[in-house]
């Protein structure tokens, strides 16, 4: 499907790339089914909070360096610009660079859901801009400006006479779609319709989409082997940079759950090539992740010389801590990015994977293919009991209770802490570089062997709290609320 | 009307899901979009027996916006009764549910002869801030749960303070104010934190009187209790920290309960006695500090803004610079804490600003002389600031990334000494 760059609006990834947030059976069902086309997501009747895909996208957006980000919508939308402001202050500052993002409310109250508050909101844009001179402002809907109608599109239009920086529409309504993802896909779509420009000349840049770019002195360092230049979007991006990330070599991602558009649309639209590997989490991955770019950018010798360097010196040191984790049984709960890459990890490691949930999941990328990671683990023969669970805590804990798994790795905040009360080690897998290429995938093998030694924490806790989850909810089948999807 | 909310200090009404969270037991069931309990969360301090990320919710979807969402609220209060183990339900309306015109009482009265109570508070974000939230889930208890109570217990008093979660010390604050009411021979009885909950909820309506301490939220919720239960209460406008405002408190407190006067001296004597022995060895500290300026400015809601104005000048002899009050306080209070800030010894008064912006805000402060180093008590937005003026800060208000507190507090005596040692934990960071 084309994109088109003149509308401010995405399609969700429902209705782009048939995503789902319900479903319970084995690995290989799930991906024979969604490779034939007869996937149908469930959904609940009952379910408990999960995310809003509008912190997907304005945590994507606030990232970048110096702009504005103007969120209409009551107090409790913009109530995210606390925690923006906290991360991009400190994210900047590890970086040794400043960031002067601003992410403003509009405090939208009763009288604006009935009369509408486009000149309220017109004079708050021109203020903003007045105020800190940002280098793009961004003005995004919320759920109550999305049902009432609010025209957010013609105020911006309206503005952008009086602008001289991008003025960017982007529509966050958080009923609009199940899949949180799809925020990121707001984001991209805003940062490729307004800031991105066409190539002038190419550089030896690599596009490399990641969340907080921890490993950035690292990977630089690797880059270096090769003649390439990582470029890191969006934290600490500046709209400079941005507007010519259509000149790089190639774009690649840390997560095909938030890179996977930026990186088609760039490849549909300027010819940028689009790395569509397995990710860079454990050795295979690495080694995959690392051949895709020699053979993209025409250095796969260099690429095979720093491979067989580095492998002499992670090899011996992973295979011996393998001994001691072998025979291990976990269960996993993450984003679909990660899920069945860290599963793939695992399973190299000799972790056996008893349980897999993604919180929800693609069947297909924007280029029409089973996600890499997913197509690994099928052409390898592994397999497991997964399910798509959209954060649901109580799916967790009954699959937790019932396995008694040695480890829960999981990667979304406030997850872990709840398979610890139920006295189950817990490794939280945060940071997206926790396993990238072999020096972290060996920190991660040691990280598990951390837990899995010292269960104290979780012991003494575990001994005593109660859970608060009825007996009743432990005897019943995982799948109890789940419904067959009506459309 | 929309305004320019620039670095925002508080939520909105849904917010008041952490109100309910702070009761033991009571569990929020949000009828609103999936994200919002996510975001209204604070990052740390919140896994306890229930969590945000496992609060029920209708999780609205584009065809509920259409067609409504009841079938759904029905369906997730009939199975978080099966599922969760609570004393209390109480359903929290968003702003969706609330535009398009789902009768969510009517959902929840379908629960009335469940095993366990279902309220339901109305807290579109678009209704207010999470201050009103607050208040309005104190109001769906009153209205919807408590009933007239025949016999009153002599000495028992329902405490109640300011917003659980968005005021970083109300778990400390709260239980120092009843330890301190015990300590003068009333029955204190609050309903938030640790061994407190429906029980304690029950008794409200035995209650002797009702204290309220707070310059603003919830005398609404007071005058209501007056009226539906017959409850009368004191208003406290000012949070007591340290010596001076604690012992007035004690005496105002005292004098309403019909506490023998020398049973409430006694008590205070034996406070001020321990406290003024550790002023007096640190005295030296507070004088001869190279750090420490004279002047100061507070950033926080009405509670904090008053509570350590009245502290820092009435018991540290500092002088107040202009103080700033961010909570949106409601029109009608304005100019009774405006009044409250007048009433400074020597005759001093505080000038008091009630502003949501938080550009003009820093723009008043960078504005100001303060003859030396400022010290700026408010939240993380002014760290920045106060270091581009060198100032002393301290994070004392929402929003919180600069401080970790477990059980500490800045009530009462003590909690006045804990500020001292905030602060000049601050200033012996830099050259003392």
């Amino acid at each position: 499907m084309e994109t088109n760059l003149s509308n401010s609006n995405v399609a969700t990834r429902e209705n782009r790339i048939g995503s789902i947030t319900g479903y319970i059976g084995s690995l290989k069902e799930l991906a024979s089914q969604s490779e034939c086309g007869t996937l149908k997501g469930c959904s609940r009747c009952f379910s408990q909070s999960s995310s809003c895909l509008s912190s997907c996208a304005l945590g994507q957006l606030s990232a970048i360096r110096d702009v504005a980000i103007i969120h209409h919508g009551p107090a409790g939308c913009s109530v995210a610009s606390a925690g923006a402001y906290y991360l991009d202050k400190v994210m900047a500052k590890k970086r040794g660079v400043t960031n002067d993002t601003v992410y403003v409310g509009t405090d939208m109250n009763e009288n604006d859901t009935i009369f509408g508050s486009t000149e309220s909101l017109r004079k708050i844009i021109l203020e903003v801009n007045k105020r800190y001179s940002p280098k793009a402002i961004f003005v995004t809907s919320s759920c109550a400006t999305g049902i009432i109608g609010e025209d957010i599109d013609s105020v911006v239009d309206e503005v952008k006479e009086e602008i001289d920086v991008p003025v960017v529409s982007v529509h966050c309504e958080g009923f609009k779609s199940r899949i949180w993802a799809t925020g990121f896909d707001i984001a991209d779509h805003a940062v490729l319709s307004s800031i991105v420009k066409p190539p002038k000349e190419k550089n030896n840049k690599i596009n490399f989409k990641n969340f907080y770019e921890s490993a950035r002195p690292e990977i630089i360092e690797i880059f270096k082997n090769f003649d390439l230049e990582p470029v890191f979007l969006y934290c600490n991006s500046t709209v400079e940079e941005l507007s010519h990330i259509s000149e790089s070599l190639a774009t690649t991602c840390i997560c095909g759950t938030l890179g996977n558009y930026l990186g088609n649309v760039l490849e549909e639209k300027y010819g940028v090539p689009y790395i569509r590997s397995i990710n860079q989490c454990g050795i295979t991955g690495f080694e995959t992740w690392l051949r895709e770019i020699g053979k993209v950018t025409g250095r796969s010798d260099k690429v095979e010389k720093y491979i067989e360097e580095q492998r002499a010196i992670y090899i011996p040191q992973i295979e011996e801590v393998k001994k001691e984790l072998k025979g291990l049984r976990a269960v996993i709960g993450m984003g679909p990015g990660y899920t069945f890459e860290v599963s793939r990890v695992l399973n190299e490691l000799g972790i056996e994977v008893v349980w897999a949930l993604a919180w929800h999941y693609d069947k297909k990328y924007e280029n029409g293919d089973v996600p890499p990671s997913m197509k690994y683990l099928l052409d390898n023969h592994i397999d497991f009991e997964a399910s798509v669970a959209d954060q649901q805590n109580f799916e967790v804990m009954n699959i937790l209770n019932k396995y008694q798994p040695d480890l829960y790795l999981s990667r979304h905040p406030g997850s872990t802490v709840w398979a610890i009360k139920n006295g189950t080690p817990a490794v939280y897998v945060a940071d997206e570089y926790m396993i990238f290429g072999y020096k972290h995938t060996l920190e991660f093998a040691h990280a598990i062997l951390n837990s899995i030694h010292n269960r104290s924490f979780e012991q003494n806790l575990a001994k005593r709290v109660k859970l608060p989850y009825t007996d009743w909810w432990y005897q019943q089948n995982v799948g109890t609320f789940l419904e067959e999807a009506k459309n | 009307m929309a305004k320019l909310l620039d670095k925002q200090r508080y939520k909105c009404a849904l917010g008041a899901m952490q109100t309910v969270q702070a009761i033991n037991r009571a569990i929020p069931i949000l009828h609103s979009g999936p994200g919002c309990a996510q975001k209204l969360s604070d990052g740390i301090g919140s896994s306890g027996y229930f969590s945000p990320n496992i609060f029920p919710c209708t999780s609205i979807n584009e065809k509920d916006v259409v067609f409504g969402g009841v079938k759904k609220l029905h369906s997730t209060i009939e199975n978080a009764l099966k599922v969760i183990d609570a004393d209390l339900y109480v359903v929290l309306t968003g702003c969706i549910p609330e535009i398009v015109g789902d009768d969510s009482g009517e959902v929840v009265s379908e629960f009335a002869d469940a095993d366990k109570p279902v309220i339901y508070a109305s807290t579109a974000g678009f209704k207010g801030n999470n201050y009103k939230g607050h208040e309005q889930i104190i109001d769906a208890i009153i209205e919807q749960y408590l009933k007239k109570a025949d016999n009153r217990q002599k000495g028992l008093v329902n405490i109640w303070a300011d917003v659980p979660y968005q005021d970083l010390f109300w778990l400390g604050n709260i239980r120092e104010l009843e330890k301190l009411l015990r300590e003068i021979g009333l029955t204190p009885n609050t309903i938030f934190g640790y061994n407190r909950g429906i029980e304690n909820i029950n008794k409200i309506p035995e209650a002797e009187f009702n204290l309220l301490v707070s310059p603003w939220v919830s005398v609404k919720n007071m005058k209501k209790m007056e009226k539906k239960l017959g409850i009368p209460y004191l208003h406290y406008p000012t949070l007591p920290i340290g010596a001076y405002e604690t012992s007035k408190f004690l005496r105002e407190v005292g004098k309403y309960a019909g506490i023998e006067v020398e049973k409430v001296e006694r008590v205070i004597t034996e406070h001020e006695n321990y406290y003024y022995y550790l002023i007096e060895r640190y005295a030296d500290l507070f004088l001869e500090n190279r750090v420490i300026n004279k002047q100061f400015s507070v950033i926080a809601d009405a509670q904090y803004a008053l509570g350590i104005t009245k502290f820092l000048t009435n018991d540290l002899g500092l002088v107040p610079a202009k103080q700033f009050i961010v909570d949106d306080t409601p029109k009608e209070y304005r100019e009774a804490i405006t009044e409250e800030f007048k009433k400074l010894n020597y005759g001093l008064s505080a000038d008091v600003a009630f502003e949501t912006d938080s550009y003009k805000i820093h723009n008043e402060i960078k504005a100001h002389d303060y003859h030396g180093y400022p010290l700026i008590l408010g939240s993380y937005y002014d760290k920045e600031l106060s270091e581009q003026l060198q100032g002393n800060y301290l994070n004392i208000s929402w929003p919180v990334q600069d401080k970790v507190v477990l059980d500490d507090f800045y009530a009462g005596y003590t909690g006045g000494i804990r500020l001292i040692e905030d602060i000049y934990t601050v200033a012996v960071q830099r050259f003392n």
